[in-house]
């Protein structure tokens, strides 16, 4: 799960890290008083779930109040595009107004997973500001690197070194490896599977404070975070991804016309490669899961149904513990329900496969059969080019 | 011959009770795999559908000799499940569960190295050798018994290609699932050394996906040591960037972990890469002369 800078920055201010002092705005008019309120130069920030806001216009200077209510009215409503957003951009709603910072110098901070180590690392450069796997790929020396300890997390020695790889000394080293701390506390304790202060700035006046913040969230551990299910912001998602997520599909909308239904990670991913290679495009990941229900089969089905540039669709299910007669109710369901507006290609295999592939014959559906993988990529893209 | 697991494999399931733990249970033993009971806290003493249940996972070591752990616990209380078997000595812990938090992981998989226990999973569908063991949730019927060994990261990828190979009647020396979490016990390096000293496998089926560089890991490893054929597929060619692909360790972020980079890694380590999940069978069956 992601956030906005906003809440992110709430967050490190909870844990003791400092941030610019700032407002949570969402019409001009009160961007305005926010500006008043600070009294000094500000900067008003779009709240979108995409970095790269600065460049594509998501981030305006404002040295008075009538200049921050400008640069709000020119940012809310705008569709924010960035090379992380979808192509049509994302449509702003909430702006973030703080004091400007005299900057004097800016690093870089974050905290992830080291997947090859199994333990988590936090990363600091000197190169802040700039997008880090640029830093990474011209000037790798330039990233310094400390790997925790699995059970006894972050030692102090590592969060002077790291302080000191960044070039801080005096008042600033003791406030950069405070912070380092803290960070790595927030990052546990919330089970992120991100922080990223990009950047982490020292002021003029020498203190040490995080301009940006983005936060992720491992999705597995949510369960036990239930003060950060209120964080999450559904505008941010696509419609039919949140539609997905209240059945617990794994569903992901992409670009193409042929839908994929598929139980499993692996096997989607592969299905969604075999549509691609037979000439066309999938429309979707979606895997169904292990045990889907024919409540579950039959709301996937309504959700790819429902994706007006879907033309075809091709379930591909290999039974194990979701057996392939649970699948034929569930899609029987659907298409009673629903009609059948497009064409569907089956391909079925494993457990009670003749018993599922029976049902289906029996209930005169005019689904498509699929003798193999194959066969049913190749159905699946010829229709979804006939129907276009 | 087989890896990891055979008749003399003697299973203790953590999480027995519970709805999953107690339906394959039950067909793990009907598949002929000794199944020695199981193990729920505050549940020890009682049966379970025919399953003898204990406290803890020690009890099954002292009482039973069990010398695998199958772990069907949910997610909040599953990487403390797998610290307990390996705690208690237990040689090889085969952890099914999906959704474990990463951060809990990462101190279960460490303490696990500090033990001598095995871990395969989180995550995956288990461990079988075919006409011996099924350890895991993967349909039995489908495999054959034989001598290509198969590793993957995906469940029901490996039930395509399993099925891809028993329709040619090639027959499979044991079938191992590492899971598709970022943290996970074994990787693919620890499965193929298996395999390729083991005298029952003649070829190896290894199935990746994007996310990570364990495929590139094994790249490294089959180019040093692995004399036998190596027949790969990466799925997730076409997926896009910065978006998880249901498995959690299945992304590309940072410009790193797509499948054609894994590809270009095995092919130069001399694996035979297959293109399309429909040919993975076909090749095997084409490098092993069947």
């Amino acid at each position: 799960m992601n956030v906005h800078e906003y809440q992110a920055k709430g967050l490190l201010r909870e844990y003791g890290i400092e941030v610019p002092p700032g407002r949570f705005v969402t019409t001009p008019a009160e961007a305005e008083q926010a500006a008043r309120d600070i009294g000094r130069t500000g900067v008003v920030k779009a709240q979108v779930h995409a970095g790269g806001r600065g460049k594509a216009g998501g981030i305006k200077v404002a040295d008075d109040p009538a200049a921050a209510e400008a640069a709000a009215k020119a940012i809310l409503g705008m569709h924010l595009k960035t090379p992380q957003t979808p192509p049509e951009g994302i449509l702003v709603r909430n702006v973030w107004v703080e004091e400007a910072s005299a900057i004097d110098r800016e690093l870089y901070l974050s905290m992830t997973l080291d997947r090859a180590r199994a333990t988590h690392v936090v990363m600091a450069s000197e190169a802040g500001g700039m997008e880090i796997e640029e830093v990474a790929a011209r000037t790798p020396e330039k990233i310094i690197r400390e790997w925790t300890h699995p059970a006894l997390g972050l030692a102090d020695f590592q969060a002077r070194r790291l302080a000191f790889g960044l070039g801080l000394s005096g008042e600033p080293f003791k406030q950069g490896a405070g912070l380092i701390r803290n960070l790595f506390r927030l990052y546990l304790a919330k089970d992120c599977s991100l922080v990223e202060v990009n950047p982490l700035v020292v002021t003029k006046d020498g203190r040490v404070l995080a301009l940006d913040a983005k936060l992720n969230f491992d999705d597995n551990a949510l369960y036990r975070h239930k003060e950060l299910a209120d964080l999450r912001d559904i505008h941010e998602e696509d419609p039919l991804d949140v539609e997905a997520s209240k059945y617990n599909l794994n569903y992901i909308k992409l670009e193409g016309s042929v839908a994929c239904m598929v139980n499993g990670a692996g096997l989607a991913m592969a299905t969604m490669d075999i549509v691609k290679l037979a000439g066309g495009e999938p429309a979707n990941f979606l895997d169904v899961g292990g045990s889907a229900s024919p409540e579950q089969i039959e709301n996937a089905f309504r959700i790819l149904s429902s994706d007006p540039s879907v033309k075809a669709i091709f379930i591909n299910v290999f039974g194990g513990i979701l057996r392939v007669d649970r699948l034929a109710e569930g899609v029987i369901a659907a298409v009673r329900k629903l009609g059948l507006k497009l064409p569907v290609v089956l391909r079925a295999e494993g457990t009670n496969v003749e018993q599922g592939k029976k049902m289906l014959a029996d209930s005169g559906l005019p689904l498509i059969m699929a003798a193999d993988m194959a066969d049913g990529a190749k159905k699946a893209v010829e229709l979804a080019g006939k129907s276009r | 011959m087989s890896i990891l697991a055979d008749k003399s494999t003697r299973v203790v399931v953590q999480g027995i009770t519970g709805k999953e733990g107690a339906f394959h249970a039950a067909r793990c033993k009907e598949y002929g795999t000794q199944v020695v009971g199981g193990v729920t806290p505050g549940k020890g003493g009682t049966t379970h559908e025919g399953f003898a249940v204990w406290n803890t996972v020690e009890e099954a070591v002292k009482k039973e000799g069990a010398n695998c752990a199958l772990i069907f616990v949910p997610p909040p209380a599953a990487a403390d499940a797998i610290m307990e078997a390996a705690a208690a000595g237990v040689p090889l812990v085969i952890c099914i569960t999906e959704g474990i938090p990463v951060a809990d992981m990462v101190r279960a998989k460490h303490f696990v190295l500090g033990t001598g226990s095995r871990l395969i999973g989180p995550n995956c569908p288990g461990v079988i050798t075919p006409g011996q063991a099924k350890i895991g949730i993967m349909p039995g019927h489908i495999h054959k018994a034989g001598d290509v060994g198969v590793v993957s990261r995906s469940g029901t990828l490996t039930y395509e290609v399993v099925g891809q190979l028993s329709a040619r009647n090639i027959g499979q020396s044991t079938c191992v699932g590492i899971g598709g979490d970022p943290v996970n016990g074994s990787s693919f390096v620890d499965v193929l050394r298996l395999f390729n000293e083991d005298a029952g496998t003649r070829a190896i089926m290894m199935i990746g996906e994007i996310g990570g560089t364990a495929e590139e890991e094994a790249a490294a490893f089959i180019k040093a040591n692995v004399k036998k054929p190596v027949v790969a597929f990466i799925c997730g060619q076409t997926a896009p960037p910065g978006r998880r692909m249901g498995h959690a360790g299945a992304i590309i972020a940072g410009g790193k972990g797509t499948a054609a980079e894994k590809m270009k890694a095995l092919e130069a380590a001399g694996a035979t890469l297959v293109k399309s999940p429909a040919d993975m069978g076909a090749t095997v069956a084409k490098v092993t002369g069947k």
